[in-house]
């Protein structure tokens, strides 16, 4: 029962975990995009779109990458160039996507597609235990398990990363050293929207192999959350989304073992833990925040 | 500086862009229902409307309740149909109602459950239009031009049920719901106790999802429910082909909801329940046509399962694996549940207590009032 909870951890938590290593890629630049579920919806649309029209998954993937670094591209037009309101614009722009893709993707519901089915590493997915946790998933999950430590290496290894740090903490340094902030911010909000659009297509095309309206049901917000959570660190996003995945899980599991607990109250659980979680460690990961988003907050600059 | 002024335009056709689709979005439920309406010309033919709340397509309710519409269309030459879908359920479903009336529509069917206000309104405004609603309680003052119909669904899941108590191996079976409430609850217990008739060993574990559709939840319920050992899924929920691929491709066998998803799972498909609408609506168009609609039987509450006459929630079409010896059974208890309803006593509820006494049967109105669970369902509702 722990490997079925394990593995359904990693499943279930892939999707997010894309959407939040974007988001936190989004923050460190100091832009926060609250229409990353709007960026997982179209990504999931267009994915399966994609992938029912092509045949091939992986066209899907990319057409889902593509539509999520849009919209973010579109949120991030009006945010850095045009200096509307964040928090506003990304609420704005997640209701638009919502709108859009429930009205182009009536014609794909119920149609059936050729996703992603899970495939096993061949020799790793034979180690007891950790084999059918880790290594019997499918191609998007790995991909997200890797994702996670290469979104590190970009934002701490590299110079776009150290461009990007720089335009969450000090744009004046950036503009300083003759760097564009807006340019930097715009590139790291679209980035962080197409890996919002892959975690879409891991839903749509890997996870469920179905579409339909809203599929992706708060998950964006919760990997808004997680990035708190997670210190804006990549790392830390892994572990949050695997746990969020967790206890989502178990909580399906418990119930389908007919543990006695309310259903209503373990449907509930993910959000509880994630809302604990982030009170006990709020104090603490204020200090991690990029300085550029303290920003967001204040009325006019 | 022009710099300034490219990204000012740039930013103005951002908005635009984004007023234009919302205007589409929002544009389109109302344009659905004068398109199909422009379509055919004759005056000579009485119009007969529906509304849908999702769309016609979406293999389930609404596609269910459209291809009644056609049936009933096809056996009446004499009417022609006036389609409306995405309908949403507020002022707006009555003024699609108050434009089928002027384009000249005498019986409406508002087929969704929160019409039922906008509908009443619509047939007090209007009596010479006769007004039935699908799955609504008429609310006081009763119109003689309105009524409310609706089917037994749990019925076709109890014979369903039988399929599944004979076809499982591991004696679990599961069941993915999206909130419990009575119409839930009915149908998991009806599901348990078609099982049980066949199959004492037979349980049912039911999952809640707390969602009507999220198609990623399904699947992670249908995995944990299969990795829980159970060999035969079904649901409740809106939309039902991601529980039914994953079950398909764990090798687990399925019953349907709603409609025959055959085609998604031909190995396990064992059977499933399904609207049939087109006898029924022929009949209320008909008897409003006649001028007979007032006093009739759908001059009210209209609620009718086997023991009243023909349900139209049918049983869905048998998979490869039902033996005959199982078809058989389902047989002799269709004709059974015609005799005696499928909640008689003595019933016992999760804990062992007596829910339903020996010589009671629940009555159909009882039955929307369900709050239990019956023994052999492993799951939990709020007390």
């Amino acid at each position: 029962m722990i490997e079925a909870i394990l593995a359904g951890a990693v499943r279930g938590g892939s999707s997010i975990l894309f959407a939040a290593l974007g988001e936190t890629v989004s923050e460190k630049a100091g832009v926060i995009n609250l229409s990353t579920e709007g960026s997982m919806l179209v990504g999931a649309l267009s994915a399966y779109a994609v992938a029912v029209e092509t045949g091939n998954a992986w066209m899907g993937v990319l057409a889902g990458a593509a539509a999520g670094a849009t919209l973010a591209a579109l949120f991030a037009a009006m945010v850095v160039w045009r200096g509307a309101n964040q928090l506003a614009t990304g609420i704005v722009v997640l209701f638009l996507a919502l709108g859009v893709t429930a009205l182009l993707g009536r014609d794909y519901v119920g149609v059936g597609v050729e996703g992603f089915d899970r495939w096993a590493v061949p020799l790793l997915s034979d180690i007891p235990f950790v084999g059918t946790i880790l290594f019997d998933q499918d191609p998007l999950t790995y991909l997200a398990l890797l994702a996670a430590p290469a979104v590190w290496f970009l934002l701490n290894r590299t110079r776009p990363g150290l461009l990007v740090r720089a335009a969450g903490e000090r744009g004046e340094v950036l503009f300083a050293a003759g760097h564009s902030p807006r340019l930097v911010r715009f590139s790291a909000v679209a980035f962080g929207g197409m890996l919002a659009g892959i975690g879409g297509a891991q839903l749509s095309i890997a996870l469920a192999l179905n579409w339909s309206e809203n599929m992706v049901a708060g998950r964006g917000f919760v990997a808004v959350a997680l990035v708190i959570f997670a210190g804006w660190n990549p790392i830390g996003a892994l572990v949050g989304a695997l746990f969020f995945g967790g206890v989502e899980s178990l909580q399906l599991q418990l119930q389908a073992q007919g543990v006695s607990l309310p259903a209503d109250l373990l449907n509930a659980l993910p959000y509880l833990a994630t809302l604990a979680v982030l009170v006990v460690l709020s104090r603490r990961r204020l200090h991690a925040a990029p300085e550029g988003l303290s920003r967001v907050f204040e009325i006019s600059r | 500086m022009p710099h300034m002024r490219r990204t000012r335009t740039l930013a103005a056709l951002v908005a635009a862009l984004s007023i234009a689709l919302v205007a589409a979005g929002c544009g389109d439920d109302e344009e659905s229902g004068a398109a199909s309406t422009a379509a055919a010309g004759s005056g000579e033919k009485t119009k007969v409307g529906f509304i849908y709340v999702g769309p016609k397509d979406d293999f389930g309710y609404n596609q269910a309740a459209y291809e009644g519409s056609e049936a009933a269309a096809a056996n009446l030459p004499d009417i022609e149909l006036l389609q409306a879908e995405s309908v949403p359920e507020d002022a707006g479903a009555e003024r699609v109602m108050e434009r089928m009336i002027s384009q000249g529509a005498k019986v409406l069917f508002p087929t969704s459950y929160g019409y039922l206000k906008y509908a009443q309104a619509v047939a007090a405004k209007h009596p010479d239009v006769v007004v039935v609603h699908q799955g609504g309680l008429e609310a006081e003052p009763k119109q003689p031009n309105f009524g409310t119909y609706f089917g037994t669904v749990y019925e076709p899941v109890y014979l369903a049920g039988i399929a599944a108590g004979k076809a499982t191996t591991s004696n679990k079976l599961g069941y993915i719901v999206a909130f419990p409430i009575p119409q839930t609850l009915a149908n998991v217990n009806a599901f348990e106790l078609g099982a049980k008739s066949v199959n004492p060993e037979a349980t049912t574990t039911v999952v809640f999802t707390a969602s009507w559709c999220d198609p990623g939840k399904q699947a992670q319920a249908a995995t944990a429910l299969i990795s829980g050992g159970a060999d035969v899924l079904t649901q409740h929920q809106d939309c039902t082909k991601t529980i039914i691929e994953t079950a398909e491709r764990a090798g687990a066998s399925t019953v349907g909801y709603h409609y025959d998803a055959s085609s998604l799972a031909p190995e396990g498909w064992l059977t499933g329940s399904e609207w049939s609408w087109g006898p029924m609506y022929t009949d209320i168009i008909t008897a409003a046509l006649d001028g007979t609609f007032e006093g009739s039987q759908y001059d009210g509450d209209y609620r009718v399962g086997l023991q009243t006459g023909d349900n139209p929630f049918v049983q869905s079409a048998f998979g490869p694996s039902v033996t005959d010896e199982t078809k058989a059974a389902i047989e002799t208890a269709k004709a059974g549940l015609a005799e005696k309803g499928i909640f008689t006593g003595p019933l016992t509820d999760q804990d062992g207590k007596e829910v339903v006494p020996a010589g009671t049967t629940l009555t159909y109105d009882e039955v929307e009032q369900m709050n239990f669970l019956v023994e052999g369902v492993v799951g939990n509702i709020p007390k």
